[in-house]
């Protein structure tokens, strides 16, 4: 062996003494156990403070409260949606409680009109919507009810009510063409309101031999691909034209 | 006021909200800017070595410093740029072997212990011998702790150092692709962003360095030749230009094919990566990177340059044409630099979800600022000079051993 | 789907489940019992040991109702409160994207802080085709491109399927960041080291709901244990068609979204 080759020998088996010695002492214990990475972060992270209690958490003491919210519309919206991260409160029920939003602010950002909002999901204007009241006054948060059954479909289908109303379909009710249950307006969900069923249902305005104004478009109800209802291709709440 | 409240304004678009700070800033620029240099001074560096290309002899040992002065800084730019750089050492302790970063430490320890460093020791080892004969003081020391003891000099001992010094070299050229393909998959392999995600990256990656590191020893040479007032060796001059014509001609064929192919697969991300280019990155792109970093050096050294027809498709007199080789390398500089920056920034400034773009605010001051950036720009060439104090590359220092060192 | 998702549920139920259906009983005879009787919740959570928690038992995984998001922001905002998340507008662990289709194809998406304060209602100055809003969040990957790239093994996936971040561990290099598809990561500017959702692991090994879950009023986020046939998750996965988001980067998501329009990315 030349002299050369022994003397880069001897720094390179030091080199790798080291880094092996290093490694002895600096990898951490748990690292490895369960994979890579340290098993201590995962109970680390376990051990982070809860916040928020849970809805079942607050029913130990609220149960009035929960008996009614358990049937009411508000059912799947937490208790702690509306008064916050209570984690804390049920440590020390006593010094630590929860906020309750009694403000107009706090519900429109669920009810508050949004076109982008699912339609049926209840919204109203907050600008013109009993302004100044507050929400709970007339609303109990824990099982809203309407203070009245709707008058106007566009409480809940606010998208198709404003559609409708730019449009050349404006002067006609909601229930000339969806005949509906009065029980929808109580479970909406439950008892869903009708849509025409037969071509000849639009026909009463739009056949040639309507006895509707003039102005009204005419189709020949023959020819005019009598495949399909009508409202499979043209939407009534905003239909083509101008 | 808050920067990146500065940055929503000028959001064009949709971007995640959590795209809103940018994470790799100059800093992640300059890195494979750094790396690009090693790789491509090294590879030039063994054209003398391997292919026996005599002309460029007189850049051998100057490469090979430039080389490790840009290896050294190199690490330095990721190591300001991470949240944690006193963690750092975990790369070597638990390295993630799925991870393209953790072979970082495998990579440039491969190269600047195994390559690097062994080439130029068994390169210098004869002259620190002789050199620390000569000397008083600490050069002697330095010298003689820099042979590690390894002071035979017989010619037995220096026939095995230049048997071992071309193996070394041999391993040199695929380590020093490695290197630089190496940072290219870094970026190249991140699926999650089109605009990095090609396996031309790498390639990409590898050539540029090429280019700037010819460009770099170029000018590094030409320099050193003018302050040490000794005559510039032409030929050497005409074939680095020459070679650096090349290199630049396999570059952009490579830029320009990644780009029509983009081009022509037109997938989902390409509306927004055209929106890219020709907005916020149409100067560093359009202009700095492809125009006077690319054409204009191309158009120069081919017609200068010895590349094409051996007198030059201009015959223009030594002075000049030096000096317009200069400028070339000059621009080539500036054209990679913003290479880099295309990458690195540009890969950062669209929307993950194709729909927006973002701004990049500089900082000056800070770790991440400009002047760190400078600054470790600036410290290659310092640490240079270093190295060429202790290590005269110079052909004087080494044929006349019996003269005191250095000049 | 993966195999190992229908691999058919352990043999005794988990702990969670029986609690919760302990706690739903309790819950109905509470107006009898509980009057006056102030026992703190905790402590009735702390009942359950943590060492009885095994992490191969479980593989984690949620489920949206694109349809029946309202785009409150309950979620993001509950997210920040739970996992003690920056507030400032540029970090989050889940966020709500509200997207507006015109008529003349040209989509709209926006996210003014997350969706935490709502969405202010614009009049739309085009003919809407459609709308809808997306809550995001990790996608808890099966195959997480942050794990792959992760040098050091600072961020890493469970044995019951959630991707963690060391904070002490981490060296905030940002690869893992550049590296997920679905912009879910941020490097949280007080510890310097990568932070995203962890599916609220300390909530769920103790059988709580994740925040946003919890808070979720219209129930469009499901939460559940892909190894378990009967859950709400299960039933989530059973009646919708399930879509996940870039499917083609193979990521394999599990955080499954019912109802998602092609426009989602």
């Amino acid at each position: 062996m030349t002299q050369q080759s022994s003397r880069l020998l001897l720094v390179a088996v030091t080199l790798v003494v080291g880094l092996v010695t290093a490694r002895h002492f600096l990898v951490p214990k748990t690292f490895g156990q369960r994979g890579h990475y340290r098993a201590a972060a995962v109970d680390a992270i376990e051990k982070l403070p809860i916040r928020y209690a849970g809805r079942e958490a607050c029913a130990m003491c609220h149960a009035e409260i929960v008996a009614t919210h358990s049937k009411a519309r508000h059912q799947s919206v937490a208790c702690e949606v509306c008064h916050g991260p209570a984690a804390a409160h049920t440590e020390s029920p006593g010094e630590i409680k929860p906020p309750a939003p009694r403000t107009r602010g706090y519900c429109p950002l669920c009810h508050g009109y949004d076109p982008t909002r699912p339609t049926g999901f209840p919204q109203i204007d907050p600008v013109s919507h009993n302004p100044v009241k507050a929400c709970i006054s007339c609303h109990n948060p824990h099982a809203p009810e309407p203070p009245h059954v709707p008058e106007e479909c566009g409480a809940c289908h606010g998208q198709i009510a404003r559609s409708k109303a730019v449009s050349r379909h404006a002067q006609l009710a909601c229930v000339q063409c969806h005949i509906t249950p009065e029980k929808h307006k109580v479970t909406p969900r439950l008892v869903h309101p009708e849509k025409p069923r037969t071509r000849e249902f639009c026909g009463t305005c739009h056949a040639q031999d309507a006895r509707s104004s003039t102005e009204i478009l005419r189709i020949d109800m023959q020819s005019h691909n009598s495949r399909y209802l009508c409202w499979q291709c043209h939407y009534p709440h905003q239909p083509e034209g101008d | 006021m808050d920067p990146l409240q500065e940055v929503l304004r000028q959001v064009t678009g949709y971007i995640y909200p959590n795209e809103v700070e940018l994470h790799w800033g100059l800093l992640v620029v300059v890195y494979p800017y750094l790396t690009g240099l090693v790789a491509g001074a090294f590879i030039l560096a063994s054209l003398v070595r391997i292919f026996d290309v005599k002309e460029v002899q007189p850049t051998y040992r100057l490469a090979l410093l430039t080389a490790l002065a840009y290896l050294i800084v190199a690490p330095l730019a990721l190591l300001a740029h991470l949240g944690h750089p006193l963690r750092s050492f975990e790369i070597f302790l638990t390295p993630n072997f799925h991870s393209a970063m953790a072979m970082f430490g495998f990579v440039y320890a491969w190269y600047l212990m195994v390559v690097l460093l062994l080439e130029i020791w068994l390169d210098y080892r004869k002259d620190m011998v002789l050199w620390a004969q000569k000397e008083t003081g600490l050069r002697r020391w330095v010298h003689r702790l820099l042979t590690l003891g390894a002071n035979d000099i017989s010619p037995n001992a220096l026939r095995f150092d230049r048997r071992a010094s071309r193996f070394i070299t041999l391993i040199g050229i695929p380590s020093a692709f490695l290197l630089h393909g190496y940072v290219g998959f870094i970026f190249g392999s991140v699926k999650a962003n089109p605009w990095w995600s090609s396996v031309l990256i790498p390639v990409v990656f590898l050539f540029s360095a090429i280019v700037s590191g010819i460009a770099l020893m170029l000018l590094i040479y030409f320099l050193s030749t003018l302050l040490r007032a000794k005559p510039v060796d032409m030929p050497c001059m005409d074939k680095l230009a020459s070679f650096l014509f090349y290199a630049l001609v396999v570059d952009f064929s490579l830029e320009m094919l990644d780009f029509i192919h983009r081009l022509y697969e037109a997938e989902e991300s390409i509306h927004i990566l055209s929106q890219l280019v020709f907005s916020r990155l149409f100067l560093s792109l359009i202009i700095l990177q492809a125009f006077l970093g690319t054409v204009v050096p191309l158009v120069l050294l081919g017609s200068v340059s010895p590349a094409l027809r051996r007198k030059g498709i201009l015959a223009l007199p030594e002075e000049l044409r030096r000096l317009l080789y200069a400028g070339a390398a000059i621009l080539i500089q500036i054209g990679i630099f913003s290479t880099r920056w295309n990458v690195v920034i540009g890969g950062q400034l669209f929307s993950k979800s194709l729909r927006g773009l973002t701004v990049y605010k500089m900082q000056l001051m800070g770790l991440e600022g400009l002047f760190t950036s400078a600054f470790l720009l600036l410290l290659p060439i310092l640490l240079l000079l270093l190295l060429i104090y202790i290590l005269p590359p110079w052909p004087e220092s080494e044929q006349h051993v019996e003269a005191p060192a250095g000049d | 789907m993966d195999d190992s998702k229908h691999i058919s549920p352990p043999a005794d139920q988990p702990a969670s489940e029986s609690r919760r259906e302990f706690l739903h009983t309790f819950s109905l005879a509470a107006p009898l019992l509980l009057l006056g009787l102030r026992i703190s919740a905790i402590e009735a959570l702390a009942a359950e040991p943590d060492a009885a928690y095994n992490a191969r038992e479980h593989y984690y995984g949620m489920g949206i109702d694109v349809s029946k998001c309202i785009g409150c922001g309950r979620c993001a905002d509950a997210c920040k409160n739970e996992n003690d998340v920056p507030r400032e507008p540029y970090y989050f662990r889940t966020w709500v994207e509200r997207y507006v289709i015109g008529a003349d194809g040209e989509t709209d998406v926006d996210s003014p802080n997350g969706g935490i304060g709502g969405f202010a209602s614009k009049i739309p100055e085009k003919e809407i085709l459609r709308t809808f809003f997306v809550p995001k969040l990790c996608n808890q990957c099966t195959d997480p491109p942050c794990v792959q790239v992760c040098p050091v093994g600072a961020t890493f996936a469970t044995e019951d399927g959630v991707v963690l971040v060391d904070n002490d561990y981490c060296i905030g290099c940002r690869y893992c960041i550049q590296a997920c598809p679905y912009g879910a990561r941020f490097l949280d500017p007080r510890t310097h080291t990568a932070n995203k959702c962890t599916f609220c692991y300390h909530r769920v090994v103790k059988g709580l709901l994740p925040a946003c879950v919890e808070v979720c009023p219209t129930g469009a986020r499901v939460f559940g244990d892909l190894r378990q046939h009967n859950s709400p998750l299960a039933r989530f996965t059973r009646f919708n068609k399930i879509m996940t988001l870039k499917p083609h980067l193979n990521t394999k998501p599990k955080v499954f979204y019912a109802q998602l329009d092609e426009e989602v990315r």
